[in-house]
C-alpha cells in the first residue's frame, strides 16, 4: 500500500447525495478475480450520458472526488474502492459515508474526509467556478486546503498513523498472533466447527 | 456494569485492547462466496500465508450462479472463472465449499443458519453486506470488505473501533397481513437509510420476540439498509429450538453448556443505549417502496409523494430523481402501478416460509397475464423442502417460473435481470437505480404483497383480493 501523507490535484463535484455501491460499479462489473481494471465500471450508468460531471472535459483529470452525503451505501463490495483508485481518485470528500464503504477505503488507502455539508457546497461552489483549483487533501495536517481556505478534518491517529506508513493491517496483526492462539487455547469446546462436515 | 447485549458479544471476543488502537476482535465464522474472495485469497498466496482456521471458514456459490441448467456449465465466462476460482481457492487452502449441485448450496445466509453453524453469541462476517442476517439468533454479524476477508483468512480476527448501540423496540401486535418484511421496510422509512451508520441496532420488545427464526432473519437482515453494519435479537426459546435441529447443533454436555451461555445474551436491565427508537406495531401496514433507496417507502394504501412537499433540499432532490428514474407521477396511488415481474427470493424472503406464504395466497388461482414471477429459492436445502411440501406444483400451476437456488434477480449478477424500463415487485432488499439490471425499477415488497400482486399485476395486497 502507498503512504499517503498529503496530496494535492483537482476535484470532481459529485452533487448528489446516497451514491451506494451499485452506483459506483455495478455488480455485472464485479467479475474479475484481480483489484485492477474496474475503472471502466465506474458510475457506469450515470457515464452513458455524455453531460455527466465525469464525462465533462475540464474534470477529466481530478484525484479528488466531491460527494454528496452518504456516499458508499448499500453492499459492501470493496470493488468500488478499486474501482474508484482505478480510475485515479486518491482522496473522496463528503459530509457522511456509510460504514464498510469508510472501512474498505481506509483499508485500501483510499483517504475519505469527512467535511461538514456546508463546507462541501462552499467547495463544490469553488470547484465548479474553476475547475483548475488546486485542492489539498494533507493528512499530516489533518486539513483540506484550496486557495486562502483551510477546512480541518478528524480522524483518529490510529488510522492516520497507518495510512502515513503505507502499513498493511495483517501484518501488523501477525505481530500480536500469540494473542490470538491465547484466545483460541480458551475458547469453549460448544462453538461449532465447519469441519469435519455434518449435514 | 450493566451490558447491551451487543457490548457482552463483542467484550466475550476481544483478543486484544491497546490504548487508541481498534480491538482485535475475534472471528468464530466466516463465511464466503465467489465473488468478494478472490483477490483476498490471491494476497494470502502473493504473502505465502495461509488460512488459519479452515475449520471455522465455509465456503458456497451464490451471487453470479444461474438458476437455470445448472447441471451444465456457467454460459458467462467471467461468472464461471469466478466460480473456478473460488473452488480451486477452497482446494488449496482446505475450505470446506458446497457447489452448485449440492444440497446444502444457496445464498450463503440462508446455508449458514440452515447447517446450525450460525449460533447465538457468536461473531461471524462475510464479503456481503447482508451478512446482518446472522444477528436473528443473536450473533454480532457484520459484512466486510475483501481487504478484511483476507485479514479473517490469515488471522481469525479483524481490527475494529466498537460501534455504538441502538434499540429499536417494536411492541404490540402486528395486523393481518403485515409481516417482518413491512415491518422492516417502516423502520427504515421512518429512521432513514443513514439512521443506523455507526451503530448496532438491537432489535427489542413483543413483536420482535414473537416473531419466527426467519422473520427476525428478514429483519436482522435489512439492518444494512438502515445504515447498521449488524442487526441482532436476543435469543430465547424460539432460537435454541430453531438450532437444536440443525446438523452443527452442540450434542450432549456442550449443549446445555451452550444453553446456560446462551441464556446470558441479553441486555441487562439499566443497561443504557446510545439511541432508542419506538413502534406500536397496531400501527403499521403492508409497506412498498416507491423510489430508488430502501427508505424511500410507503404504506400500501398511500400514492406516490409529491417531491415538493418534502421540506429537506437534498431529500426533495433525491426524491424527484428517484420519481424519473422509476418513471412514476406524484400523486398516484401506489395500488394502481402495473409491474411486470415478480421476484420471490432472495437473502431476505427466500426461506421456506417466505415461499409457503406467497404459495398460500397464489394456490389455485392464475398469475396475471401480464406478469412473469420467478420463484428462487434461498437454497438448494429450501427448494428440496419445497418440493416435497409441493409448493413447486403450486408456483408453477399458478404459472410462474421455478428456479435453483442463489441471489438471482436480487442483484441481477446472473442471466435473471430486469430489461430496461422494466418494473418488479421483489421481495429483495434493494431497489437501487440498475440493482435487478440496466433501467430496471424495483418496487420491495413483503412475499404476501408479491403474491397479491402477481395475482393482479398491479401492486396488491392479500387484502386486495
Amino acid at each position: 500500500m502507498d503512504k499517503f501523507i498529503s496530496h494535492t490535484g483537482t476535484a470532481v463535484p459529485l452533487r448528489r447525495s446516497n451514491v451506494d455501491t451499485d452506483q459506483i460499479i455495478p455488480a455485472v462489473y464485479l467479475k474479475r478475480v484481480t483489484k485492477s481494471g474496474f475503472e471502466d465500471g465506474l458510475f457506469a450508468a450515470w457515464r452513458n450520458d455524455p453531460e455527466f460531471v465525469l464525462n465533462q472535459q475540464q474534470y477529466k483529470d481530478a484525484t479528488i472526488l466531491v460527494a454528496g452525503a452518504d456516499f458508499g451505501t448499500g453492499s459492501s463490495r470493496e470493488h468500488a474502492v478499486w474501482a474508484l483508485q482505478n480510475y485515479g481518485f486518491k482522496a473522496v470528500i463528503s459530509s457522511r459515508f456509510a460504514d464498510i464503504f469508510r472501512g474498505n477505503s481506509l483499508k485500501g488507502g483510499l483517504l475519505t474526509v469527512i467535511l461538514p455539508q456546508n463546507v462541501v457546497e462552499k467547495i463544490w461552489s469553488a470547484i465548479e467556478a474553476d475547475p483548475a483549483t488546486p485542492v489539498t487533501v494533507d493528512l499530516e495536517a489533518k486539513n483540506v486546503r484550496l486557495g486562502s481556505d483551510i477546512y480541518p478534518f478528524e480522524l483518529d491517529d490510529y488510522t492516520r498513523w497507518r495510512l502515513m506508513e503505507g502499513l498493511d493491517d495483517i501484518g501488523l496483526t501477525l505481530k500480536n498472533i500469540d494473542d490470538v492462539t491465547a484466545y483460541e487455547s480458551k475458547r469453549p469446546s460448544y462453538k461449532p466447527k465447519t469441519l469435519p462436515a455434518r449435514s | 456494569m450493566s451490558k447491551t447485549l451487543a457490548e457482552k458479544i463483542w467484550a466475550d471476543h476481544v483478543v486484544r485492547s491497546a490504548e487508541g488502537e481498534p480491538d482485535l476482535v475475534y472471528i468464530d465464522l466466516h463465511l464466503i462466496h465467489e465473488v468478494t474472495s478472490a483477490q483476498a485469497f490471491d494476497g494470502l498466496r502473493l504473502a505465502g500465508r495461509t488460512v488459519r482456521r479452515p475449520d471455522l471458514t465455509i465456503a458456497t456459490e451464490d451471487h453470479n450462479t444461474p438458476t437455470q441448467n445448472i447441471d451444465q456449465p456457467i454460459a458467462d465466462p467471467v461468472s464461471r472463472l469466478q466460480v473456478d476460482t473460488l473452488r480451486k481457492n477452497a482446494a488449496e487452502f482446505g475450505v470446506r465449499i458446497h457447489s452448485l449441485g449440492d444440497a446444502e448450496q444457496g445464498i450463503v445466509h440462508v446455508v449458514g443458519p440452515q447447517l446450525g453453524i450460525t449460533q447465538p453469541g457468536m461473531t461471524i462476517v462475510c464479503g456481503d453486506s447482508h451478512t446482518s442476517t446472522h444477528g436473528a439468533f443473536g450473533a454480532l454479524a457484520f459484512g466486510i470488505g475483501t481487504s478484511e476477508v483476507e485479514h479473517v483468512l490469515a488471522t481469525q480476527t479483524l481490527p475494529l473501533v466498537r460501534p455504538k448501540t441502538m434499540a429499536i423496540n417494536v411492541d404490540g401486535v402486528l395486523p393481518e397481513g403485515v409481516t417482518a418484511k413491512d415491518v422492516i421496510l417502516a423502520i427504515i422509512a421512518k429512521i432513514g437509510t443513514g439512521g443506523g451508520q455507526g451503530y448496532v441496532i438491537e432489535y427489542r420488545g413483543s413483536t420482535i420476540h414473537g416473531l419466527s427464526m426467519e422473520g427476525r432473519m428478514t429483519i436482522c437482515n435489512m439492518s444494512i439498509e438502515a445504515g447498521a453494519r449488524a442487526g441482532l435479537i436476543a435469543p430465547d426459546e424460539t432460537t435454541f429450538e430453531y438450532v437444536k435441529s440443525k446438523p452443527h447443533a452442540p450434542q450432549g454436555k456442550d449443549w446445555d453448556a451452550a444453553v446456560a451461555y446462551w441464556k446470558t445474551l441479553h441486555t441487562d436491565e439499566g443497561a443504557k443505549f446510545d439511541s432508542e427508537v419506538f413502534i406500536k406495531a397496531e400501527e403499521l401496514a403492508p409497506f412498498v417502496t416507491w423510489g430508488t433507496n430502501p427508505g424511500q417507502g410507503l404504506p400500501l394504501n398511500a400514492s406516490v409523494p409529491n417531491p415538493a412537499d418534502i421540506a429537506d433540499v437534498e431529500e426533495r432532490g433525491a426524491a424527484e430523481r428517484a420519481l424519473t428514474y422509476m418513471g412514476l407521477e406524484a400523486g398516484v396511488p401506489l395500488k394502481s402501478i402495473k409491474v411486470d415481474t415478480i421476484f420471490l427470493g432472495s437473502c431476505t424472503n427466500g426461506r421456506i416460509e417466505d415461499l409457503r406464504a406467497a404459495a398460500d395466497i397464489v394456490k389455485g388461482k392464475k398469475k396475471a397475464d401480464s406478469v412473469r414471477m420467478l420463484v428462487v429459492p434461498g437454497s438448494a436445502r429450501v427448494r428440496l423442502q419445497a418440493e416435497q411440501e409441493g409448493l413447486d406444483k403450486v408456483f408453477i400451476d399458478f404459472g410462474a417460473e421455478w428456479r435453483n437456488a442463489g441471489c438471482s434477480m436480487c442483484l441481477g449478477m446472473n442471466p435473471d435481470q430486469l430489461a430496461v424500463g422494466e418494473r418488479s415487485a421483489s421481495t429483495s432488499n434493494r431497489n437501487f437505480e440498475g440493482r435487478q439490471g440496466k433501467g430496471g425499477r424495483t418496487h420491495l415488497v413483503s412475499p404476501l404483497v408479491a403474491a397479491a400482486t402477481a395475482i393482479r399485476g398491479t401492486l396488491s395486497s392479500p387484502a386486495d383480493l
